[in-house]
C-alpha cells in the first residue's frame, strides 16, 4: 500500500542526504572507471561524456518530441486500461454471474506477456501507433482488473450490512461503500500498471517505433552514439519516475483517510 | 418491590411469541432458543441480560430480520418481521464505521441515503448528537484518528440520528476498558434520556444492565428463554452513584439470584461457563450459595 506519510518523510530526511551522497559516489567511481580503463567500465561512456551528449540534444526539438511521443503513448494506453479495467473489475465484483463469464477468458489471456502481442497487434491494427498503444494498454489492463477485483471483493461485510440497514439503495452501496472502499486498490493497480506501461512502451518503440524515448535509445545504439544511449536510458527512468510520482500524489489526494497521523 | 404486573401496560412495539431456533453445531442439532417470549414497549430502554452463549446475539439477529425463526413469531407494530428494515436498527459489537468517511459523514449517512429530510435539518441533528457524545470537535476526523471509545460513540450517534422505531445494541461496549466503558454508559444514558427512543440493549454485565434499564429481561442458559422480567424503577436522569443505593442493590440481588439458579442448572448439565459464574458468585456472596444444589 502506498503510504503518504512515508513518502513525505522520505523527501525531507537524512535518508535523502545519504542517498544523494551515495549516487554522487557512484558517479565518481564510474567516471574514474572509464578514465582508468577498468574492465567493463572502460566500454561505458563516462558521466562527463553523457553530460556533453545531453547538452547536445537538450536544445533539440527532436529529443523533446521523443519525450512527448512516449508520454502520449503511455497516457493513451494507460488511461484506456483504466477506463475499461476499473469498471470491468468493479462489475465483476458486484455481479456473480458476470464474474463467472469474465474471469476465465481473463485468466487465459493474463499470463501472455504484453510484448508477445506485438506481432498480432501489428497485423490487427491499421497503424503502428495503434498497435503500440494496444500493447501498452494490455500491459496495464490485467494488473488494473486484478487489483480492482481483489480490492472490491475484500470489502468488510459489516460495512455492507451496516449500509444496508440504514436503508441504502443499490446505487448508494456502490457509490458510497464499494467504490471508496476499492479506491486504495485502484491506485495500487494504477501505480503497478504505470510501471509496466513504461517497460512496454520502450520495448515496443524499439521494435516498431519511429519516435519516442525507446526509439531514441535504440537508434543511438544503431548509430554508434554511445553516450546518447545513456541519455536515453536516464530519460526513460526519469519519465517513469515522474509518472509514478503523479499517480502516487493523485492517490494521496483521493484517499485522505489512509494518511497516517 | 414493584412487580412487572404493577406497572401500567404500555403498547408493545415488538412482540416475541414462543420463538425457537436451532443450529447445526458440529454433528449435532442444537436448540439455541427455546420458546422465547417477551415484548418491548415503546419509548423504554429494555435490557436483555444472560450468560455468554445463551443465544442473545441469535435473538438480536432474529429481531433485526437477519435470521428466520424455526417456530413462533416475531411481530413488529403488529406485522410479522421478514427481513431487515431501517426502522429496526442494529449496532454491532465491533465498530463498523466507514473508514473513508469523516465522523460527520458517517453520522449523516443514514438520513442522507433515506432522502426524506432536508440537509439543514440533518445537519442540525448531527451537530446536536455529536455535541452530546463529545465528538463535535472531531467531526472532520476519520475513524482511524479516533480512539476506540470515540468510535463507539460515533456509531451510537450514527444509529440514533435515524430515529429508528427500535434500536438494538448487541453488547456495544464489549472489549472496552473499564473506565471507557463507564464513560460510554454515561454518554449512552444522556443520549437515551434526551431522545427516549425505544432501545433493546444486550449485555452480559449486571451493573451495566441495571444502571441503564427501565426493564430487565433475564435469559436462561442455552437453550435460551426469558426466565425473569424485572421493572427497574430508579429515577432518571441516572448517574453512576445509584450503583451504591439500597434499591439498586436489591435489584442486583434479585437478578443475581435468577442468574445463579440458572447457573446451578447449567452446571448440573456440565456447563463450564456456569461453573465460573458459580465460583464468582460464591466468593462474592459466601453464605447464600451452595453450588451443585
Amino acid at each position: 500500500m502506498w503510504n503518504a506519510a512515508r513518502i513525505y518523510k522520505s523527501v525531507v530526511s537524512v535518508t535523502v542526504l545519504r542517498g544523494a551522497v551515495s549516487i554522487l559516489g557512484a558517479l565518481v567511481l564510474w567516471e574514474l572507471g572509464r578514465r582508468l580503463q577498468v574492465p567493463f567500465f572502460a566500454a561505458v561512456p563516462a558521466p562527463s561524456e553523457v553530460v556533453v551528449a545531453l547538452g547536445k540534444v537538450i536544445g533539440s526539438g527532436k529529443f523533446w518530441n521523443d519525450w512527448a511521443a512516449s508520454y502520449s503513448r503511455v497516457l493513451v494506453g494507460f488511461f484506456a486500461a483504466q477506463i475499461i479495467g476499473v469498471p470491468l473489475g468493479l462489475a465483476m465484483a458486484m455481479n456473480r454471474t458476470f464474474y463467472h463469464f469474465a474471469f476465465s477468458p481473463l485468466e487465459v489471456l493474463r499470463p501472455i506477456p504484453p510484448l508477445a502481442w506485438v506481432p498480432t497487434a501489428i497485423i490487427f491494427w491499421p497503424t503502428t501507433e495503434l498497435s503500440i498503444a494496444f500493447v501498452i494498454f494490455l500491459g496495464a489492463f490485467f494488473t488494473v482488473v486484478i487489483n480492482v477485483l481483489g480490492g472490491a471483493r475484500n470489502i468488510d461485510e459489516r460495512h455492507i450490512r451496516a449500509a444496508a440497514s440504514f436503508g441504502s439503495r443499490r446505487m448508494d452501496i456502490f457509490w458510497k461503500i464499494v467504490l471508496p472502499a476499492t479506491l486504495p486498490s485502484i491506485f495500487t493497480g494504477m501505480a503497478v500498471g504505470m510501471g509496466i506501461t513504461w517497460e512496454v512502451v520502450v520495448a515496443a518503440e524499439m521494435i516498431a517505433g519511429k519516435s519516442g524515448l525507446g526509439y531514441f535509445t535504440w537508434s543511438s545504439y544503431v548509430g554508434g552514439n554511445y553516450p546518447q544511449i545513456i541519455v536515453g536510458m536516464i530519460s526513460i527512468g526519469l519519465a517513469g519516475y515522474i509518472s509514478s510520482g503523479l499517480i502516487r500524489s493523485l492517490g494521496k489526494l483521493a484517499t485522505p483517510w489512509q494518511r497516517q497521523f | 418491590m414493584p412487580k412487572e404486573t404493577d406497572i401500567p401496560r404500555l403498547d408493545a412495539l415488538l412482540e416475541v411469541r414462543d420463538v425457537s431456533k436451532s443450529f447445526n453445531i458440529g454433528p449435532l442439532r442444537q436448540l439455541v432458543l427455546d420458546q422465547c417470549s417477551f415484548s418491548i414497549e415503546t419509548g423504554r430502554l429494555t435490557v436483555l441480560i444472560g450468560p455468554s452463549g445463551c443465544g442473545k446475539s441469535t435473538l438480536v439477529n432474529i429481531l433485526a430480520g437477519y435470521e428466520a425463526v424455526d417456530a413462533g413469531e416475531v411481530s413488529f407494530l403488529g406485522t410479522p418481521v421478514r427481513g431487515p428494515a431501517s426502522d429496526r436498527l442494529v449496532v454491532f459489537q465491533e465498530s463498523a464505521l466507514f473508514p473513508w468517511m469523516t465522523t460527520y459523514q458517517n453520522v449523516v449517512y443514514g438520513p442522507v441515503v433515506m432522502r426524506n429530510r432536508s440537509m439543514t435539518d440533518i445537519e442540525a441533528d448531527a451537530k446536536q448528537l455529536l455535541e452530546r457524545v463529545g465528538l463535535l470537535e472531531f467531526k472532520d476526523k476519520y475513524p482511524n484518528q479516533l480512539s476506540g471509545g470515540m468510535q463507539r460513540r460515533a456509531e451510537l450517534a450514527r444509529a440514533m440520528i435515524n430515529n429508528p422505531a427500535i434500536m438494538m445494541l448487541d453488547e456495544p461496549f464489549r472489549g472496552l476498558d473499564a473506565m471507557t466503558r463507564d464513560l460510554m454508559q454515561e454518554y449512552f444514558l444522556r443520549l437515551y434520556e434526551d431522545r427516549k427512543q425505544t432501545v433493546l440493549f444486550v449485555t452480559s454485565e449486571i451493573d451495566e444492565a441495571i444502571l441503564l434499564a427501565d426493564r430487565l429481561l433475564i435469559m436462561s442458559n442455552r437453550p435460551g428463554r426469558i426466565k425473569h422480567t424485572m421493572s427497574i424503577d430508579l429515577q432518571r436522569p441516572r448517574t453512576p452513584d445509584i450503583l451504591t443505593s439500597v434499591q439498586y442493590l436489591k435489584y442486583k440481588q434479585e437478578a443475581l439470584e435468577v442468574l445463579h439458579s440458572e447457573a446451578v442448572k447449567a452446571f448440573a448439565r456440565g456447563s463450564k461457563a456456569a461453573a465460573d459464574f458459580l465460583e464468582a458468585y460464591a466468593s462474592q456472596n459466601e453464605e447464600t450459595v451452595q453450588p451443585g444444589k
